[in-house]
């Protein structure tokens, strides 16, 4: 029998609030060391919390969208343990009664097989301070900023059976919390952080000892360290030995997980209610007025394109791959009125142009209104499709608007018959062993006409009138 | 002047027949003069109390302030001065500068009132004598090889010998009633959430409550009106608009029905305090009040529950004290453990570390059912046998403490002695009630208090019977002799 | 219940408060006392009664989500024992 793979993950998502959870110090990131950080955030006695209302819908949202009951009654426990970044000696989290309960769960897709992977819960809590150890020789500086930051933490079941699930289901998630308003999904600074629980054992007998792989900050990595994990355990087990529950670094340079603590001995938490904050209790009414706010989600999103836009099911999921994309998407079809036409330019030109520069959807120098203002130029035929590829890079470069540069440049098209027909006599006129051969049967010289046209046009005459006028000629 | 009450003091700053900067210079003057021998301020404050006073003098020339401007006050070294060290007892904090006003000291600042100093407490109030503070023991103005009570000692010696006429105090377990009755002066600690805890260091936060300590009720009623009300900064803090605390203090007694819970009269309770709580009672009566029987059976689980759930609270409450960022480092720290291990054991003493360790391993894995949680269900049997006894009475009354103020080192050795020093005043902290200690008479020499305890938000009436007691009685007036 | 030798290192441990080799039975001595005092709880039968972990019965209130701190740091850490750079220092931490 092989060995089967066990993942369950543990997501904190930073939630996009202005202050911290229990205080109204900014949490803006990249201040300047300890500048964020005020009475309550580095512990200073006699300092209490009160919590940020912002944090609550925003929760709450998460638990609506993956279908968890929500805790009516939750309650703030402290998980008491020391260290430099826990200005307090204790982190205030929720354990026993969680912002989020059971019921929740994710679809992911998998080499085309869907399958469900369970939420078994989701807590508000506060972040940590940061530990900086290579700026002071022997000593280790603390900035406090980080703490109290507000985050969700997302635990899963372990429902993963593959490196290929779990980054699946951590993209998935990345996307939720980024479609649902909660989260920046920033990785690199920190924002949306998995930390990976990874065991394996045959199956039908219980789990195996598992391995917590902590704070990976990019999917590629997440992927490779569970993959080396697994062949670690898997060597570890076949050759006699035992998995010692731990928790361990990925080094992404040696491609390597190591050991960082063993976890069994100091994990007594000493968890009770915290006595400083009182029970947070939610009702039917905030429950509905938050349904009632909630934007619509990733699947349904798809389903809408393919249904009412006509779109391709690739189309649909390319397109609502991230909610700023999406958002881009709608607002050119709402000025063009044509799916499909913004559709390919959104997943051709425009995509391009961004991969080309490394930039996000929301950093494009063409706005979606910009972007619309040149499909109505092509819609209403002052310029061809490949004439609109031109403009759209000079767009690009910020030369203008379509107009001011179709102006500029002076690319409308040439609409007017009669000049389309002279310039037709022009090059039939010079290619008389081409009209001859076509006439004798090869229909392809058709193209190699529409083609000489529009080079004699320079790009500029109606296609649709060129290849009429042509067909009138040489019939 | 120090034996005048705050409506006199008040009245002669008003009239301009004193100032406040020498009201104030009159009571730094007697520090100076006694507190020496008495031990009851860690801190003095003088040039901060003269310049305040100044301000409060200006005021009162506009005819501007409220009754208490002018007035100076002693704060229990627990509440956070900006500024001004602010030790809460322990050598952890002798280095500590507050860098911000509790929400308490804010309010008493706003009205005008000098600050005199920081009073001598327990080390971070857990204590029933005040011996544990790092600063020393304070002494009983009564008799000085006595105790003052505790935590709150250095404030109720402060009232007693005339070193303050206003003082702060907290009580978790009965730290303002047991040494108000120790040294014969009033105290009352509030319904929970009445007074903000923002900037009073916390020792238990579900306990936790501040309160004023003062000569009269009368004063306490002021003094308290001043320190209340809702504070957005405290999630605990009562939303609920306050009551007028001085409103009710002239109402008659008569009708009043007072409970005598026969458990508070048991085994344990010296004869001489029991006899003198029993003439206050009698007193009462006197006066008009229907004295009924009521039962707290549960009264004897209180002192344990109080002792899992108050060290459990501390244990980490007191986390933040590792020597990073405030308060007392160990020197040359090896390691970081090494930094957290001995600056701990180092900063703190003997008895904050014992309940430190008892509330770690109350919590701990394996016996946090056993202990934790069985103490919080007790927590709630005792609260609700007070629920049920105010269905037959609207107050209780009985002894504050089974003695009178032992002597220095009598109990600092054996620490369930001193708990149990606490069983009459900690049910009330569990239940979360208002309660207070009133001067009741003396045995052998010493003061003796009545304890009386009100249903939630029922300050009013409690100051009330204080106050109509104080009426027929001059026990609040005594001072002792070498302090008049 | 009495509290032995290991019981006070582990407790040492969480509490993070060193207990020296002397002090140790004489530790574990008064804790054994106090767990004493609690035995008496045990025989109290307390089901279906509701653990209450305060005295009120209000819910937690909430505070807007708007920046009311300003940056404070050279006061808050002129009290630090060693603070620089803007960073509180302590003994190098090894991951």
């Amino acid at each position: 029998m092989t060995w089967e793979v066990v993942i369950g993950l543990e997501i904190h998502a930073q939630l996009n609030t202005n202050t911290k959870i229990f205080s109204g110090s900014s949490i803006a990131y990249g201040a300047e060391p300890n500048t964020q950080a005020n009475l309550l955030d580095l512990g200073m006695p006699g300092q209490l919390p009160v919590l940020n209302k912002a944090v609550l819908p925003k929760a709450i949202r998460f638990g609506l969208a993956v279908g968890a009951t929500i805790g009516r009654k939750s309650v703030f426990d402290r998980k008491n343990y020391f260290y430099p970044d826990l200005p307090k000696g204790y982190q205030t989290s929720q354990f026993s009664y969680p912002i989020v309960d059971k019921g929740g769960f994710l679809e992911i897709e998998v080499d085309g097989e869907i399958k469900k992977i369970g939420i078994t819960r989701a807590h508000l809590e506060e972040d940590a301070g940061k530990s900086v150890h290579d700026a002071f020789p022997g000593q280790t500086g603390i900035d406090l900023n980080r703490a109290g930051t507000p985050l969700l933490e997302i635990v899963s079941e372990p429902d993963m059976r593959s490196a290929q699930e779990a980054v699946a289901y951590a993209r998935k998630m990345h996307e939720l919390v980024q479609y649902l308003g909660i989260c920046d999904g920033n990785m690199q600074e920190g924002s949306f952080r998995v930390d990976s629980n990874v065991s394996i054992h045959k199956p039908g007998t219980p789990f195996g000892t598992r391995a917590e792989l902590k704070n990976i900050n990019s999917f590629k990595f997440i992927e490779q360290a569970i993959e080396f994990e697994i062949a670690r355990q898997i060597e570890i087990l076949e050759s006699g030995g035992k998995v010692v529950q731990e928790t361990r670094l990925y080094d992404s340079e040696k491609n390597e997980t190591r050991s960082m603590r063993a976890k069994e001995e100091a994990n007594d938490y000493r968890y009770f209610p915290c006595p400083d904050l009182l029970p947070v209790v939610v009702t039917d009414e905030d429950i509905e007025a938050i349904r009632a706010e909630m934007p619509e989600l990733p699947s349904a999103k798809r389903a809408r394109y393919v249904f009412e836009f006509g779109l391709s099911d690739y189309d649909a999921s390319f397109l609502t791959g991230s909610r700023a994309m999406a958002e881009y998407f709608e607002a050119v079809v709402s000025h063009s009125k044509d799916a499909k036409m913004s559709a390919n330019w959104v997943m051709g030109e425009l995509s391009k142009s961004l991969n080309q520069q490394g930039i996000d959807i929301n950093e494009s120098p063409v706005s979606a209104e910009a972007l619309a203002g040149l499909l109505a130029r092509i819609q209403d035929n002052t310029i061809s499709g490949k004439i609109a590829k031109q403009v759209f890079d000079a767009m690009w470069n910020q030369e203008g608007s379509a107009d001011e540069i179709i102006a500029a440049k002076g690319l409308k098209q040439i609409t007017d018959s009669s000049a389309i027909e002279a310039l037709v006599d022009e090059v039939l006129a010079a290619n008389a062993a081409q009209v001859e051969a076509y006439r004798n049967g090869q229909d392809k010289m058709f193209g190699y006409f529409v083609g000489q046209v529009m080079k004699v046009s320079q790009g500029q005459a109606n296609p649709g009138q060129v290849n009429e006028i042509l067909k009138r000629k040489l019939s | 002047m120090h034996r005048l009450s705050i409506k006199q003091m008040s009245e002669k700053l008003r009239t301009r027949e004193i100032t406040s900067v020498a009201l104030t210079q009159h009571y730094l003057d007697r520090i100076e003069k006694y507190d020496g021998d008495l031990n009851a301020y860690i801190t003095v404050t003088p040039e901060l109390a003269i310049e305040m006073a100044r301000k409060a003098d200006e005021m009162l020339d506009k005819g501007e302030g409220s009754l208490l401007t002018g007035i100076p006050v002693a704060h229990k070294d627990i509440f956070c001065i900006d500024g001004v060290k602010t030790s809460c007892g322990s050598k952890m904090l002798h280095n500590f500068v507050a860098p911000y006003d509790a929400t308490v000291v804010e309010k008493l600042k706003s009205v005008g009132m000098p600050i005199l100093g920081k009073t001598n407490m327990d080390e971070f109030a857990m204590g029933s004598s005040s011996e544990s503070s790092y600063y020393g023991p304070t002494k009983n103005p009564w008799k000085l090889n006595a105790v003052p009570g505790g935590s709150s000692g250095g404030s109720a010696a402060v009232i007693a010998a005339g070193l303050a006429p206003f003082a702060t105090g907290t009580d978790t377990g009965g730290s303002i009633r047991q040494p108000a009755s120790f040294c014969g002066i009033t105290g009352i600690k509030p319904t929970y959430g009445a007074v903000s805890r923002y900037g009073m260091i916390a020792y238990a936060s579900s306990f936790d409550q501040g309160g004023p300590m003062s000569r009269s009720a009368e004063d306490a009623a002021w003094l308290l009106d001043a320190m209340s009300g809702f504070d957005a900064k405290d999630s605990t803090s009562l939303e609920q608009e306050k009551s007028d605390y001085t409103a009710q203090l002239e109402e008659s007694l008569k009708g009043l029905r007072v409970g005598v819970p026969k458990e508070y009269f048991g085994e344990g309770l010296s004869e001489s305090v029991s006899n003198t709580v029993k003439e206050a009672i009698e007193v009462l009566r006197q006066q008009g009040a229907d004295i009924v029987e009521v039962s707290l059976p549960n009264k004897d689980l209180a002192v344990p529950a109080y002792y899992v759930l108050a060290p459990a609270e501390a244990s980490s409450n007191l986390s933040r004290f590792d020597g990073v960022r405030y308060g007392y480092r160990c020197e040359n720290p090896q390691d970081l453990s090494d930094l957290y291990m001995r600056s701990r054991s180092e900063g703190f003493g003997t008895e904050v570390k014992r309940r430190i360790m008892v509330g770690a391993y109350a919590l701990s894995e394996g016996y946090y059912d056993a202990y934790y949680l069985k103490a919080q269900k007790l927590r709630r049997m005792v609260r609700d046998d007070f629920v049920n006894a105010f269905e037959q009475c609207d107050v209780i009354v009985g002894p504050v403490a089974p003695t009178t103020a032992f002597n220095i080192g009598e109990k600092s050795d054996d620490p369930i002695s001193m708990y149990l020093e606490d069983l009459y005043t900690i049910p009330v902290n569990l239940a979360g009630l208002p309660a207070m200690s009133v001067p009741a008479g003396f045995a052998e020499g010493m003061p003796v208090g009545l304890h009386l305890i009100g249903t939630y938000h029922s300050e009013a009436k409690l100051l009330n019977v204080a106050h109509q007691f104080q009426q027929v009685t001059s026990w609040h007036e005594q001072m002792p002799e070498a302090y008049q | 219940m009495s509290i032995g030798k290991d019981d006070v290192n582990k407790i040492s441990r969480l509490a993070a408060i060193s207990v020296s080799e002397q002090e140790v039975d004489q530790v574990a001595d008064k804790l054994s006392n106090i767990l004493d005092l609690f035995a008496q709880m045990q025989a109290v039968n307390t089901d279906g009664i509701e653990p209450m972990s305060h005295p009120l019965d209000q819910v937690q209130r909430l505070r807007e989500d708007v920046i009311t701190e300003n940056n404070h740091r050279d006061k808050y850490q002129k009290i630090a024992p060693s603070a620089e750079g803007g960073m509180y220092l302590v003994p190098q931490v090894i991951e």
